[in-house]
Formats: structure tokens, C-alpha cells, sequence
């Protein structure tokens, strides 16, 4: 190895990341409490910046570096200015709150651009190493950030149980890969699944190891029987750090799925099928049934997260390039509406009051039509109401899953129609859930008559983002086609 | 440019000007509202006469896909556009009619609360009508259909404040509704049977392979696939285009502003059930039946809501029933294979329809919100503009020689003579009993209103009057009427403006477009008609080649005749000898209950539809709703849900060694499931 | 193929067998007279003086957190000083850029006062 074998192009948003981020993180110590600005302007712009990157270096085919380490395709380049984009609104989003919240520090920032950081290097690594670090990297920067408000207990709680959950999934998801090691003999992603389609890798142990694999990757989803961390850590983190929690980071894990299971374990399909058709019925109906009975929005949304996390594997378990796209589809479309619908609830929250419970948000339509409105938007496209985005990438999903026939439950062949109908009514019980929330904005009566202050940014910046959800789900078939796509030319590649 | 974006910039700019006007309405003001939504409709003007010129030197057709919303099961949805001289003409129609709406407005409702929101209404009606007639297939075409439905719905109860507006505006929705309902069956049909697809190319390609087909909706009984397709389609038509007996939303829809009845209601989206009956030509031509079966039904509607218009005191209602009779007129035509003079009475009823309309606005302000005709009179001193262009507005309809009225109305009633069709018999009749009709009451109007004795010297009444007149805003009833001491005035420019532009087409557009439009091969290719199978057209395209020679004729021919006595006995009556009218009216007391009721169809839909729905759904309700979904389903699955949700939440104990157990149970689960399978299996 | 495992097995019978043998033996075998001087705690033959479970200065985890950190850094040097000379120039800069991280993160924790005990 030697510099000239060494091509750093496909790292170079990552490496200018890091560069910008250690450049802030010690200018941040020189600078005081008062110009904190500079911090929150600086990220933005780094963030600007690495979107700038993404797309000038962006090629219509896969480039390995790192010794094959880490792979830049236009599947990775798509999710990462995604996850450009969706950073840079949590920062807007939360400018104010955690301003009001003594959080407005440097760490916040510096923490919410490594967790960024991990993120990319998870969704471009092409060797399990990699992988784990970007997961743990993106890991150890969100347990910070929940405990960042050390003197809040429901904070630390949360931190704490999301750190020892997190340091349990990642022990399997550590042993299931030695587990693949084992079997295979190599830990990158192209070798590994070489292997597996040369047949003389151990079953036994492949098996054993997937298990262990899907278990933690169900976990970074917050998948159902590996969904407990979600409802807490949503409600006792700081909202804005549950924002950064539940946005970008399903999209990586989104990507992490693709590359284990799909390019790595692509010949287990029909192992790893069932699992998922499992995890994803459970998810879908605990999900959906929990959020009924709960009364803090916050919470109800950690379990509207996991049943949309059903909806997400349910393209995936499709195993073929229609499903992939479709889960990449609602993945992104999940993480627009949950951006905004957390958004409107940052904007409802001031200095000394958080918005998070049901309650908090009725009569809505009288304090402020537009919020109560873009609030709507957001419910009905997580509900699944044409001519939402939600609609699209629910139906994108469930298509998917009909055309497959039938699927491998573990304990023999069912019926894909089975699963889709569990799924629509599954969607029907979540709609309930959904229109309360309308219901409470515009029928009854208001409880608080505080003045909604938002920041211009945010103001603009949240506007746009709910109405995308009624652009996209108008004119879906860009995003679709970009998804496609995207999926076509990577997965031709490994 | 090339023609895809040209077409596209037509379509988009009233949207746009619709968006900004609509949405940042209260952060632009007034002004700037009119000025964006003017500015796009006048871009869509512009160039939609580039593209009526274009087809007139032969442009060629342009049918493209320009945008695909969503594939299904290889069912493709898409928005296309398909541009030929029909779509051409309808596109001028729509857009100039609208500017001039658009202009007049800004005079109209200037002193309204609801100024931006009005304009982001009219150009977002205009986008949809652009959509319509654009549109090359049918799930395009529906989506405008509904789109325009939804504007005039939103337009005729724009003063929503007022309870006869919002109800108002519920009938015209639930009609419509009944004739949409027609409408989609039409389209289903032709998605089953034309070919498995929606575009207009590929089903008119399919039907020499349909044409004989049957299908049994009875079982046991075979219907003929064309048939039932075209009634159900036309159906949708006669919601639409108000129709008998689906005609009962128009006249109730003056409630809203004028300027939405001029151009909603007169000359544009009641005028879309002809155009896509015409565009479906092919499929009408292929079954007698249908035609004879919208030969009817427009002969009906032509004669008896004419009569209807003899006895309305309302200035605004007596124009919507006058487009009610136009627009049988025009559907008479359409069941004569005339389609071509159906779409030419379309173009020219548009411009003095609208014209008409907007002269009754104007006259509507001079009297301070005053509709009562009994209450006007000897205004032409007053209003001298508004009185010429009625006048000349008024003459154009009852179809005086060389005015664009008589060519058109002359070509449908020859068309009609010419047919031989079982129903043609009566169609002429009715044809040619309204020419009188139409002459009666217009003149009856234009003398009540223009002429005789200023009646509002006496009529002018306290401040505090309410009365039944639809045109005014509740937030300002002072301005309801004239004062004891005020006099009627002329209308600002912005209102006579788009009168005196409309008058000039209204007075020479058909002795121009008759040659190419009915006698001329501008439609060629585009409509199509049987005329071995049916003559009507083929008797009036010699005439229509001479114009002049064509209006010279006129004299010597009886609807000439019919509409000078019609306009002679109107002026007996009501500037001669008003007694004659109040006797008449004495003697046949039960005619004239008759046809102030309307000929009671109102009542008769609400004690047969209303009443009927009413009693089924309170059988659903208690029976089906409350015993068995509500009870048994609805609050059944809910209490199941409710209590299963109830254990989740047990389970979610909040101790970590309960969550990691549950990820290990997790694990052991899928292991043993697994390995079971692996080695079992 | 589980009779591979059957030595393992053995082992691990084996292995339970000599460390709960002893101690049941002696449960069985040994004399048991229990009285309080024999059951109290002792150090070193004195009473205790304290609680043995003390409250440790939060600070000695910080620093031992630090003191990891830097002596990973040291066990990376090692093996990468031995084989300098193979991995040539490109080693070295490898390891610069890693050191170069470490001493951002040793400026954010010196200026954030990690390292001052008071």
C-alpha cells in the first residue's frame, strides 16, 4: 500500500466532514456563550458543503477505497444528502428549543455532525468492520446527546437504557458476524457473499449467524420483539435530540440492511425472508395497537415508528429490486413526515413548556391554522391518506408484497395476500390514532392561548418540508424512478 | 418554445397566478392578486390564440404523454395533452372569456372581503377547464371534470355566510354528483371492454372491434355495449351541461357572484358536456340510439326552460334560464351528428352568453344589488354602455341575421330539420317553438330593463329592506338597493371594459367562423361524423360556406319570422299594453303556478329522492349501522384492540432487564423456529 | 457431527465436577460451629475501620477514561514502530492522521478543564 494506490475521492464528503468537524469542535472552545451562532452557522454550512460534495463527485456506478473497505455508489450518494438534508432541518428545527433548554452548546453540534458522520461511513462500508464502527460511532454520539441535559432524569433514564439495549444488540450483531466470519472466511460484504453462493460455507452456523444479524439490525430499527428501547428513549430524550434519533438515522439503518442482508446474505433471501415477515407483522400490529392507548404524542409517535418500521421491512422482505426501492421509497418519505410532525411540535413548544402530550395540541386550529394545518398533512400522511406521500409509499410497499405470491413464514409457505391485508388493516387501526390528532386540533376547544413563536428559518424551512409530503404524493413518480434506479445500479454491482 | 412546453405554459400559469393568489393572498394584497392571476390567464390567452391561429393554416395534432402520475398492474395513469382544432377552439374560449371575467371582476366584487380569494378561485377554474378540454384520455378529462365541479362548487357558495348559497351550493354538488356517477360508470366501461385502455386514440382504435358487441346488465337481456357506454357517458354530460331533468342546480347557482355565472355557468363548464361529447364523436356515431336519446333530452330542455324564462322577475335568473334552453340547443345538435355546430354554438353562445351575464352584473351595480327586473326600467339613460352591448347581446341570442347567434342557431335548427332521427320530429318542433320562446322573454328583459317607466322612483325603498335577491354581500346590506334620492349609474371601466370587448365577437365572430367551422374542414379528422347515416349536417355545410348569402337568406326562412314576433309580442306586453300579461296570467292561473314552481320538479326530487334516501338510510342507520357494524364490527374490533393494547402496555414495564429479556426471548425465538426448519425441515 | 463436540462435553462435566466437588465435600465433611467472633468481618485482625463499599471521586473516571484512550494510542505505536520500516512513508502519515485526531480530542479536553483535578 502506498499513496498513489490510495483513492480518496469516493471518502471526500466524509473526509472534509471530519476536517470541518474537528475544525469546529475546537473553534467552538474559543468562542463564547453568547456567539454560539457561529457554531450553528458553521455546521449548517459544513453540511451545505458536503452536500456540494456528494453531488459533484457523483457517479452513476459503484468505487470502492479503502482496500475495498468502504464503497461509494448511487445508493449510498442518494441517503447521504438525504441525511445532509434531514440534518441540516434538526438543526434548524431545534435552534430555538434548545436555546430555551441550556443545550444550545457546541456539543450539540458537534455530537448531532458525528453522529452524521457515523452514518455516512455505515452506509458507505462494504466490510463488516466498517459497518460496526460507523454503527458505533453513530451510536456513542446519540447516547451522549440524550444525557446531554445531565441534570434531566427522564434524559439520563433514557440515555441509560438506550447505552446498555444498544451495547446488548450490538453484541449480537458483533457475534452474528463472527458467527458469518466463521462460516465464510472473510468479513467483506463481496467475499461474504461469494461464499455463500459457492455452497460450501456451513449452513448451521450461516443460519445461526443470520439470526444473530437480523436481531441486531432490528434493533437499530426499533423492529418488534427488539422495540423496547423505542417508546422510552423517545419520550425521555430532549424532543430535539428524539428528532435526531428517529430521522436520519432510519435511513442509514435503512441502508445497513441493504448491505448485510441483500448484498452480503442475498442467497439466504429465503431464510431471512421469514424472519422479516415475522418481525414486521409483529411490528406493525404492537406498533399500531400500543400507540392507541398512549396520551404522550411523543410516545405514541415511538410506536408509530415501530409500526411504520413494519411497513419498511415489508418492502424488504419483497427480496427483489421493486421491494428494495419501495422500502427506500417509504423510508425517505417516513423520515419527511416524521421530520415535520416533530418539527410542528418543537415550534408549539417554548421556554418552560414542552408540547408532548395530546392534549397539547387541541384546538390548534384556533391558535394558529397554518401549524394546525401542516400538523394535518403530516397525521394524514402517516395515516396513509391519498394524495399523501404516506399513501404512495404504503401502497408502493404492500404492491410489492403482493406481487411476491407467497412467502416463507418459518413454518411453511402463507400467502403474500395474507400479509398484505394483515397490513392494510393494520394501517386502518393506525389511522385511528392519527385523526385523533386531527380530531383534537380542529374540534375541540383550545386549552392555552401562548403565541406560537417560530423562527423565520424554521418557519420557512417546516412549511416546505409538510407540503413536500402533498408535492411527492401528487407527483410521486420522480422520487420512485430515483429510487429504482438508485437500487438498480448499486445492487448490480456487489 | 417547442409545442409540449407551450402547451404546458397555457395550463400552468392560471395555476400559478391560482397558488400565489390563493395561498400568499394576505401578504400580496388586493392589487397584486388581480395582477398575478390577470397576468397568467392573459399569458394562457395569448398563446391560446397562437395555437387556434397554428390549426387554422393547418397545425398539425400534437398527442403526447406528458407526464406519468403512476402505473398500476401495467394500467398507466398519465397526464397527456392532445391539441387538435377542437381542443383549439375550446382553448380560446375558455381563456379569452376568462381574461374578460377576470378584468371585470376587479370592478365587480372591488368592495368584497374575499377580493384575493375570488381571483385564486377563477384562475384555479380556469387551470381545471384547461385540464378538461386538454386532456388526452379519460382519467385526465375526469379529474377536470370534477375539478371544474369543485370550483363552481366552491364559487356558488362563496358568500358562505349566506344559508341559501351554502344550500345552494349542496344542490348544485349533489346533483352533479348523480350525473358523475353516470359518468364513471361510462369511463368503467370503456376501461372493461375499449381495448384495457383510458386514451382517447387507443379506445376510438378499438371500436370496430366493439361496435356490435352486447353485454347483459339484466341478465338475460342483451344490451348493446355502444349504447349503454354512450347514455352513460352522455349522462354525465347532462349533470354537467344541466340538462332536464338533471338541470335543477343552474338556476340556483346564480346565488354566487356574477362574474363566476358569466363564466362557470354560462359559457365555459356547463359547455364541457358538449365538448366531450363531441370528442367522443366516434362513439356516439356508432349508436342511433344514444343520439336519439340526446336529441330528446335536449329538445326538452331547450323548449320548456324557455318557457320557464317568460316568468322570472330576477334579472340574473332569467339568463340562466335562457343558457339552460342554449345549452338543449346546443345538445340538440350534438343528437343530430351536427357536432361540429354544436361546438360553434359553444364558441358564440360563450361570447354573448358572457356578455349577457356581465351587462346583468353591470346593471346589478348601477342599482346598488337590485335584481328585481320589476324594480328597473328606462336605465339606457343611465347605463348607456351597458344598455348597447345588452342590446347587442340580446341580438345575438334570439339570432338576428349576420350576429354570431343566427349562425349558429341557424345551422343547428337546419341540422335538426335534416336529421332522420325518430326524434327529429319533435326536436323541430322545439327547435323552432323557441326561437320565439328566446325572443320572448330576452326582449321582455331588455324592455323591463332598458326602457319604459323608471319603476325604482317608486320602488326605492328604506335602507333596512331585505329582500330575496341572491346578489349581495350580507356584510353590506346597505347597499342593497337604490335610496329614496339615488340614481342608477354607469359602471366603472374595468365593468365595461370586457362588455364592449365581448359585444365585438358576440356581433361578428359567426359570420366569420361559420365558413371554416361548420362548412370548412377545421374540424376534419377531429369529429367525426356518419354522414352517409345521419344528413343533418350534410344539409347545412353548403350554407354555411356563403355567410353573407347565408344571413340574406334568413329573411325568407320562419325563424326569422318566430323571433320578430317573439320580440313584437314582448314589446305589446310589457311596453304597450301591460295588461295583457296580468290577464294572461289571471286566465291561466294553473300554467303560470306551473311554471313559477318550476314545473315542481324540485318538490318532486325532494319528496321521491330526498325523502326516500332519507327513509333507507335511517333503516341502515338503526339496523345495518348501529346494531350490526357499530355494534358487532366497529365497537367489537375497537374493544378488542383496546384491550390488547391495554397488555402492550403491561408489558412495557420501563426495567431494562424486562426489555432485554424480551430481545433474548426475541432471538430464541427466531433461532429455534430456524433451526427447527433447518433441521427438521 | 455433535460427536465432535462430545469431548468438549467431557471437558465441561470435567470441569463443574472439580470446582463444585470440593466445595460440597467440604459442606459434607468439615466440622461447622459458628459463634459471632468467628462470623463478624476482620482487616488485617482489626475491626474494620470503614464501609468497604467508599464513594469514589467521580473525577478518577474521567481520568481513567482519558488514561485508556491514550494508552490504546501507546499500544498502537508499538506494533507500528516495529514494522516503520516496511509500511515506508505512507505508514507514516497513516499513523499522523491518527494522531492528529487524538490530539483534537486532547485540545477539547485540556481547554474543557477534563484534566484539572480542582
Amino acid at each position: 500500500m502506498n499513496w498513489a494506490d490510495l483513492n480518496l475521492m469516493p471518502a471526500l464528503p466524509e473526509i472534509f466532514l471530519l476536517a470541518a468537524l474537528s475544525f469546529i469542535l475546537v473553534l467552538d472552545l474559543f468562542i463564547p456563550d453568547e456567539k454560539r451562532d457561529v457554531t450553528y452557522g458553521l455546521s449548517l454550512l459544513t453540511l451545505a458543503a458536503c452536500a456540494a460534495l456528494q453531488l459533484a463527485t457523483f457517479e452513476p456506478f459503484a468505487t470502492t477505497t479503502f482496500s475495498g473497505m468502504f464503497v461509494d455508489d448511487p445508493m449510498a450518494d442518494i441517503i447521504k444528502v438525504a441525511m445532509y438534508g434531514v440534518t441540516a432541518a434538526v438543526l434548524v428545527y431545534t435552534r430555538q428549543y434548545v436555546a430555551d433548554r441550556g443545550m444550545f452548546r457546541g456539543e450539540y453540534y458537534t455530537l448531532s455532525l458525528f453522529a452524521l458522520l457515523g452514518m455516512n461511513v455505515m452506509v458507505s462500508s462494504s466490510h463488516f468492520l466498517t459497518l460496526y464502527i460507523g454503527l458505533e460511532l453513530l451510536s456513542l454520539a446519540l447516547y451522549a446527546l440524550i444525557a446531554l441535559r445531565r441534570d434531566s432524569a427522564a434524559g439520563t433514564e433514557a440515555a441509560m437504557k438506550y447505552f446498555v439495549l444498544g451495547a446488548l444488540a450490538s453484541g449480537m450483531l458483533l457475534y452474528g458476524m463472527s458467527m458469518v466470519y466463521g462460516a465464510t472466511g472473510s468479513l467483506a460484504i463481496s467475499e461474504i457473499a461469494a461464499a455463500i453462493a459457492s455452497g460450501h460455507s456451513n449452513a448451521v452456523l450461516l443460519v445461526f449467524g443470520l439470526v444473530f444479524l437480523v436481531a441486531g439490525l432490528a434493533f437499530k430499527l426499533g423492529a418488534v420483539p427488539f422495540h423496547m428501547w423505542v417508546p422510552d428513549v423517545y419520550q425521555g430524550s430532549p424532543t430535539a435530540v428524539t428528532l435526531m434519533l428517529g430521522a436520519a438515522p432510519k435511513l442509514a439503518a435503512f441502508v445497513f440492511i441493504i448491505r448485510i442482508l441483500v448484498q452480503g446474505m442475498g442467497e439466504l433471501s429465503g431464510d431471512w425472508q421469514g424472519m422479516l415477515v415475522l418481525i414486521a407483522a409483529l411490528s406493525m400490529m404492537i406498533g399500531n395497537v400500543a400507540a392507541i392507548a398512549q396520551t404522550n404524542i411523543k410516545r405514541m409517535l415511538a410506536y408509530s415508528t415501530i409500526s411504520h418500521m413494519g411497513f419498511l421491512l415489508l418492502g424488504l422482505l419483497a427480496a427483489n429490486e421493486q421491494g428494495y426501492a419501495s422500502a427506500m421509497f417509504y423510508a425517505m418519505v417516513y423520515v419527511l413526515t416524521t421530520l415535520a410532525g416533530f418539527g410542528v411540535l418543537l415550534a408549539l413548544s417554548h421556554a418552560g413548556f414542552e408540547c408532548e402530550k395530546l392534549e397539547d395540541l387541541k384546538g390548534l386550529n384556533q391558535r394558529n391554522s397554518w401549524y394546525a394545518f401542516l400538523m394535518l398533512l403530516v397525521m394524514f400522511s402517516m395515516a396513509g391518506i391519498p394524495p399523501l406521500a404516506g399513501f404512495y409509499a404504503k401502497f408502493a410497499v404492500i404492491k410489492s408484497v403482493v406481487d411476491l405470491g407467497a412467502v416463507n413464514m418459518g413454518f411453511g409457505m402463507v400467502s403474500a395476500l395474507y400479509l398484505a391485508v394483515f397490513a392494510v388493516m393494520m394501517s386502518l387501526v393506525g389511522a385511528f390514532y392519527y385523526l385523533r390528532v386531527v380530531k383534537n386540533m380542529y374540534f375541540d376547544d383550545k386549552q392555552s392561548d401562548a403565541p406560537i413563536v417560530v423562527r423565520g428559518e424554521m418557519k420557512v424551512l417546516l412549511s416546505v418540508n409538510a407540503l413536500a409530503l402533498l408535492v411527492l404524493g401528487v407527483l410521486p413518480q420522480g422520487l420512485i424512478e430515483l429510487c429504482i434506479e438508485a437500487m438498480r445500479q448499486s445492487l448490480a454491482v456487489l | 418554445m417547442d409545442m409540449k412546453s407551450l402547451y404546458l405554459l397555457i395550463a400552468l400559469s392560471p395555476l400559478a397566478g391560482a397558488i400565489i393568489a390563493g395561498l400568499f393572498g394576505w401578504a400580496i394584497g388586493r392589487r397584486a392578486a388581480h395582477v398575478v392571476t390577470i397576468a397568467g390567464v392573459a399569458v394562457s390567452a395569448v398563446l391560446s390564440l397562437k395555437v387556434l391561429y397554428g390549426f387554422l393554416n393547418g397545425g398539425a395534432v400534437f398527442n403526447e404523454t406528458v407526464y406519468t402520475w403512476l402505473t398500476v398492474g401495467g394500467m398507466e395513469f398519465s397526464v397527456g395533452f392532445l391539441v387538435d382544432s377542437l381542443t383549439a377552439l375550446m382553448l380560446v374560449v375558455v381563456t379569452s372569456v376568462s381574461l374578460m371575467v377576470h378584468i371585470y371582476t376587479i370592478g365587480y366584487m372591488s368592495e368584497d372581503p374575499g377580493y384575493q380569494r375570488f381571483f385564486s378561485y377563477i384562475s384555479l377554474f380556469t387551470f381545471s377547464m384547461l385540464m378538461l378540454v386538454m386532456s388526452n384520455n379519460f382519467v385526465q378529462l375526469f379529474f377536470g371534470w370534477e375539478a371544474v365541479g369543485l370550483v363552481s362548487y366552491l364559487l356558488i357558495g362563496f358568500w358562505f355566510k349566506r344559508p341559501t348559497a351554502t344550500y345552494a351550493n349542496l344542490k348544485a354538488f349533489l346533483v352533479n354528483r348523480v350525473g358523475d356517477f353516470g359518468f364513471l360508470l361510462g369511463i368503467g366501461l370503456v376501461l372493461a371492454h375499449f381495448g384495457g385502455s383510458l386514451n382517447y386514440a387507443d379506445v376510438f382504435a378499438a371500436l370496430p372491434q366493439v361496435k356490435d358487441q352486447t353485454i347483459q346488465i339484466i341478465p338475460g337481456v342483451d344490451w348493446s355495449l355502444m349504447t349503454v357506454t354512450c347514455i352513460l357517458l352522455f349522462v354525465g354530460a347532462m349533470g354537467k351541461s344541466a340538462q332536464f331533468p338533471l338541470h335543477v342546480w343552474l338556476p340556483d347557482s346564480m346565488e354566487g357572484p356574477t362574474p363566476i355565472s358569466a363564466l362557470i355557468h354560462a359559457a365555459t363548464m356547463v359547455t364541457a358536456g358538449i365538448f366531450m361529447v363531441s370528442r367522443m364523436s366516434p362513439m356516439f356515431e356508432l349508436s342511433d340510439t344514444a343520439l336519439n336519446f340526446v336529441m330528446i333530452t335536449g329538445s326538452i330542455t331547450a323548449l320548456f326552460m324557455g318557457f320557464l324564462g317568460i316568468v322570472q322577475n330576477d334579472i340574473k335568473r332569467v339568463v340562466a334560464y335562457s343558457t339552460l334552453s342554449q345549452l338543449g340547443y346546443m345538445t340538440v345538435a350534438l343528437g343530430a351528428s351536427a357536432y361540429s355546430v354544436a361546438m360553434f354554438h359553444v364558441m358564440t353562445h360563450a361570447f354573448f352568453k358572457a356578455l349577457l351575464f356581465l351587462a346583468a352584473g353591470s346593471v346589478i351595480i348601477g342599482m346598488h344589488h337590485e335584481q328585481d327586473m320589476r324594480k328597473m326600467g328606462g336605465l339606457r339613460k343611465y347605463m348607456p354602455i351597458t344598455w348597447i352591448t345588452s342590446l347587442l347581446g340580446s341580438l345575438a341570442l334570439i339570432g338576428t341575421p349576420f350576429f354570431s347567434g343566427f349562425y349558429s342557431k341557424d345551422s343547428i335548427i337546419l341540422a335538426v330539420e335534416h336529421s332522420n332521427l325518430a326524434a327529429s320530429g319533435f326536436a323541430t318542433f322545439a327547435v323552432l317553438a323557441g326561437v320565439f320562446v328566446t325572443a320572448f322573454y330576452s326582449f321582455r328583459m331588455y324592455f323591463l330593463v332598458f326602457h319604459g317607466k323608471e319603476r325604482w322612483m317608486d320602488a326605492a325603498h328604506p335602507a333596512s329592506h331585505h329582500g330575496d335577491h341572491a346578489d349581495e354581500e350580507p356584510d353590506h346590506d346597505h347597499h342593497h338597493g337604490l335610496g329614496p334620492n339615488d340614481k342608477p349609474h354607469e359602471s366603472p371601466w374595468v365593468v365595461t371594459l370586457p362588455l364592449v370587448l365581448l359585444a365585438i365577437p358576440s356581433v361578428i365572430i359567426g359570420y366569420f367562423a361559420v365558413g371554416p367551422l361548420v362548412g370548412g374542414d377545421f374540424f376534419n379528422g377531429v369529429i367525426f361524423t356518419n354522414l352517409a347515416a345521419h344528413p343533418g349536417l350534410a344539409a347545412v355545410m353548403p350554407h354555411a360556406e356563403h355567410a353573407f348569402e347565408m344571413g340574406m337568406h334568413a329573411f325568407v326562412t320562419l325563424p326569422f319570422w318566430l323571433a320578430l314576433a317573439g320580440v313584437v309580442t314582448a314589446w305589446v306586453f310589457y311596453m304597450k299594453a301591460p295588461q295583457i300579461p296580468a290577464a294572461i296570467k289571471k286566465t291561466f292561473a294553473p300554467v303560470n303556478t306551473l311554471l313559477e314552481n318550476k314545473y315542481y320538479l324540485d318538490e318532486i326530487y325532494f319528496a321521491v329522492f330526498a325523502k326516500g334516501s332519507r327513509a333507507l338510510g335511517t333503516f341502515f342507520w338503526k339496523i345495518c349501522d348501529m346494531l350490526l357494524i357499530d355494534g358487532l364490527i366497529v365497537n367489537g374490533s375497537a374493544k378488542l384492540v383496546g384491550s390488547f393494547s391495554r397488555v402492550v402496555r403491561r408489558l412495557q414495564t420501563g426495567f431494562i432487564y424486562s426489555y432485554a429479556t424480551t430481545m433474548i426471548v426475541g432471538v430464541l425465538a427466531l433461532i429455534t423456529i430456524w433451526f427447527s426448519q433447518l433441521i427438521f425441515g | 457431527m455433535l460427536q465432535n463436540y462430545f469431548p468438549i462435553l467431557l471437558f465441561v462435566i470435567v470441569g463443574l465436577m472439580v470446582g463444585v466437588g470440593p466445595i460440597v465435600l467440604g459442606k459434607l465433611v468439615s466440622p461447622n460451629r459458628p459463634d459471632p467472633e468467628k462470623l463478624s468481618p476482620y482487616e488485617c485482625g482489626f475491626e474494620a475501620f470503614e464501609d468497604t463499599r467508599m464513594r469514589f471521586d467521580v473525577r478518577y473516571y474521567l481520568v481513567a477514561i482519558l488514561f485508556i484512550l491514550f494508552d490504546l494510542e501507546i499500544a498502537f505505536l508499538f506494533p507500528w514502530a516495529v514494522v516503520l520500516k516496511e509500511i515506508g512513508m505512507f505508514g507514516f502519515g497513516a499513523m499522523l492522521v491518527f494522531l492528529a485526531i487524538l490530539t483534537i480530542g486532547f485540545i477539547y479536553e485540556w481547554k474543557k478543564g477534563a484534566l484539572e483535578w480542582e
